[in-house]
């Protein structure tokens, strides 16, 4: 056995520091969406800590809504011009940018979340209704669902947002009044296909009810698909809650939304372009990350949904 | 042997289950695949009633239609005396409790979702057996009597193998205390050595709870040792009916005859010059049944009045019952 390293083992170390690398590649697509993911959820919650009885702590620097004539149009501290107090600069008002990013996702996250968590329940328990049940119950809710996902969801979120007037709920709502639609055709298909196995037509022959049945033998075999779709939706959420709050529909001022802040800078882009890009980097980026995420959690428990 | 034996437990008269064949936009009905045509039989009491037959030929639909999971198209399904197929949905709970089921397929016939003693526990949750502390003790009772570890009953099953898992749809089979199991080919998707633990588990259970087996299988040596009496079906009707021994030393319809000779036998010199009948054709398919006797296109001995008339399931004699004009 000789000391020198053969080119059998060159080619072995060259062959596993290769795999290194691709793996390295793919967990990155993985650590830097989740890093971002979790970085946006503490500034949710931990924006300011007014809900634990502490008004003066808190990630934001600045009151979110606090105007300072003085300060108005300060460019970010890293720029001529900016002041070390405001990381991001301010807006016309003299409003921190950093602050009301940080209290921007607070409502990005809660509105979108609330409006996933409506739709996949009504999804859900229409589409199992609907896959197990089938008949008229079926052809009814499916032209249901044929209409709801034919209808353009921007509009008819803003026809509702105008008739009953802008507003945390109005958002939550307009969001969920059309969402439910998709998981209810895709757990109607995983329904018909579970409702034809075995375990159910013994569960049948057990005597067990329609609903114990849709409970507890369609329901949990379902939950796969489901956290999968819901995570794919984190995405698409806050993108809807934004367009709404940009189009002045929806999170009305001086609450600090992602979406109207891009809005509010949009006429000084050329002389202030702070004001709209921080929270529109922050819209691009929790989008982005939400989709790898539900990527990932796809991979992991349902390949079969890749189409979705 | 006591008075009870002969007394007859399920009676299956004239059952007629026709699927629909839809066909276009207005998914009209162009046709009809008649899985079971006219299928009569009973079982008593305690013994076992092998039904066979080959792929297709319906004995699964007559297994489904005596569950109940399908609605027969005509006919009456006597159990214990009353007709179960008039019985709507909502008031079957207590026959439910009194049939169990046994499927072919270990892997789709368990909840991957539930642990197994969860699966155990259901029929006895739905008809309110037990509960609480009573439940947990019931279960483990279960899992013991189809030889099963207690302690694995908060697995899931894709933690079981094939036979395991066979045994936990025994324990959920019997959990309500049926006097009646259907069992569905629950054999032949098991390995050689596991299927004739499962047989003598099945027996054994048998004798101890004095059940009342309808065997459906097409493994002939597998349904000759478990059962008292053999009806043969072929495209949705039966054939022949008689005791295991009768049917193998003296088959009396061809099909039968053809069906015994494709068994091979243990022993080379009989298998050298044993006659084998090769049966000619294809089964018709069961939208397109020929007329008369379903069998008389394969037949060797039909003739015109095979063709013509359907032959009616005669006695013999000392319950021999046989479907053939030429028998």
């Amino acid at each position: 056995m000789g000391t020198i390293p053969s080119t059998e083992d060159k080619a072995r170390k060259k062959y596993i520091g290769a795999i290194r690398r691709v793996r390295l590649v793919r967990n990155l697509t993985l650590i830097i969406p989740a890093t971002i993911m979790a970085l946006m959820v503490i500034c949710a919650i931990f924006a300011d800590l007014s809900w634990m009885g502490m008004p003066n702590g808190g990630l934001a620097p600045h009151n979110p809504t606090k105007q300072v004539v003085k300060d108005r149009y300060l460019p970010p501290a890293f720029m001529e011009g900016g002041k070390s107090q405001y990381l991001l600069g301010t807006d016309k008002l003299g409003r921190d940018i950093l602050s009301r990013v940080i209290h921007g996702a607070r409502v990005s996250l809660s509105v979108s979340l609330l409006a996933i968590f409506i739709t996949a329940a009504v999804g859900t328990v229409l589409g199992i209704l609907s896959g197990y049940v089938g008949g008229r119950i079926d052809a009814l809710l499916m032209r249901i669902v044929d209409m709801a996902l034919s209808f353009p969801g921007l509009l008819l979120a803003m026809l509702l947002a105008v008739a009953i007037g802008p507003g945390f709920w109005t958002v939550v709502f307009a969001l969920s009044v059309l969402g439910w639609a998709g998981y209810a055709r895709m757990i109607r298909g995983e329904a018909l296909r579970i409702r034809e196995s075995d375990f159910v037509a013994q569960a049948r022959v057990n005597g067990a009810s329609p609903l114990r049945i849709m409970f507890r033998h369609i329901f949990p075999n379902v939950v796969n698909s489901l956290i999968v779709i819901m995570t794919l939706q984190v995405g698409m959420m806050i993108l809807a809650e934004s367009a709404l709050s940009y189009l002045g529909i929806g999170i009305t001022a001086p609450t600090p939304s992602w979406g109207s802040m891009v809005s509010d800078g949009r006429s000084e882009l050329d002389r202030a372009w702070w004001i709209s890009t921080f929270p529109g980097i922050c819209i691009g980026l929790v989008v982005l990350s939400g989709n790898f995420l539900g990527d990932w959690i796809r991979d992991k428990l349902d390949p079969r949904l890749r189409q979705v | 042997m006591n008075g009870k034996t002969d007394e007859i437990l399920l009676e299956v008269q004239d059952l007629k289950m026709y699927f629909p064949i839809l066909r276009g936009l207005l998914r009209r009905r162009v046709g009809d695949i008649k899985a079971v045509d006219g299928v009569s039989f009973f079982v008593r009491r305690r013994e076992t009633l092998g039904l066979v037959g080959e792929s297709g030929c319906g004995k699964t639909t007559v297994g489904r239609c005596v569950l109940r999971l399908y609605q027969p198209t005509a006919g009456t399904i006597k159990f214990n005396g009353t007709d179960i197929t008039k019985i709507p949905e909502g008031k079957l709970k207590p026959i439910r409790r009194e049939i169990g089921a046994i499927f072919q397929d270990p892997f789709s016939s368990l909840n991957p979702r539930q642990t197994a003693g969860s699966i155990v526990a259901d029929p006895l949750r739905v008809h309110n057996l037990a509960s609480g502390r009573d439940l947990d003790e019931r279960v483990a009772q279960l899992f013991r009597m189809v030889g099963l570890d207690p302690r694995m009953a908060d697995r899931v099953p894709h933690e079981f193998s094939g036979g395991q898992r066979q045994r936990i749809g025994i324990a959920r089979a019997l959990a309500s205390q049926p006097s009646f199991v259907i069992c569905d080919e629950p054999i032949s998707a098991l390995d050689v050595s596991i299927q004739a633990q499962i047989i003598n588990l099945l027996e054994e259970l048998q004798e101890k709870l004095g059940l009342t087996y309808l065997f459906i299988a097409h493994d002939l040596a597998v349904v000759q040792h478990i059962s008292n009496r053999i009806a043969v079906m072929y495209l949705g009707r039966i054939v022949e009916i008689t005791s295991s021994d009768e049917l193998y030393d003296n088959p009396l319809h061809p099909y039968t005859k053809a069906l015994l000779s494709a068994v091979p036998v243990p022993d080379p010199k009989v298998e050298k010059t044993r006659r084998r009948i090769i049966l000619k054709g294809e089964v018709p398919s069961p939208a397109t049944p020929p007329p008369g006797c379903h069998f008389h296109p394969r037949c060797e001995i039909a003739t015109g009045e095979c063709t013509e008339h359907v032959p009616p399931l005669r006695d013999v004699g000392g319950g021999h019952y046989v479907a053939c004009f030429k028998a």
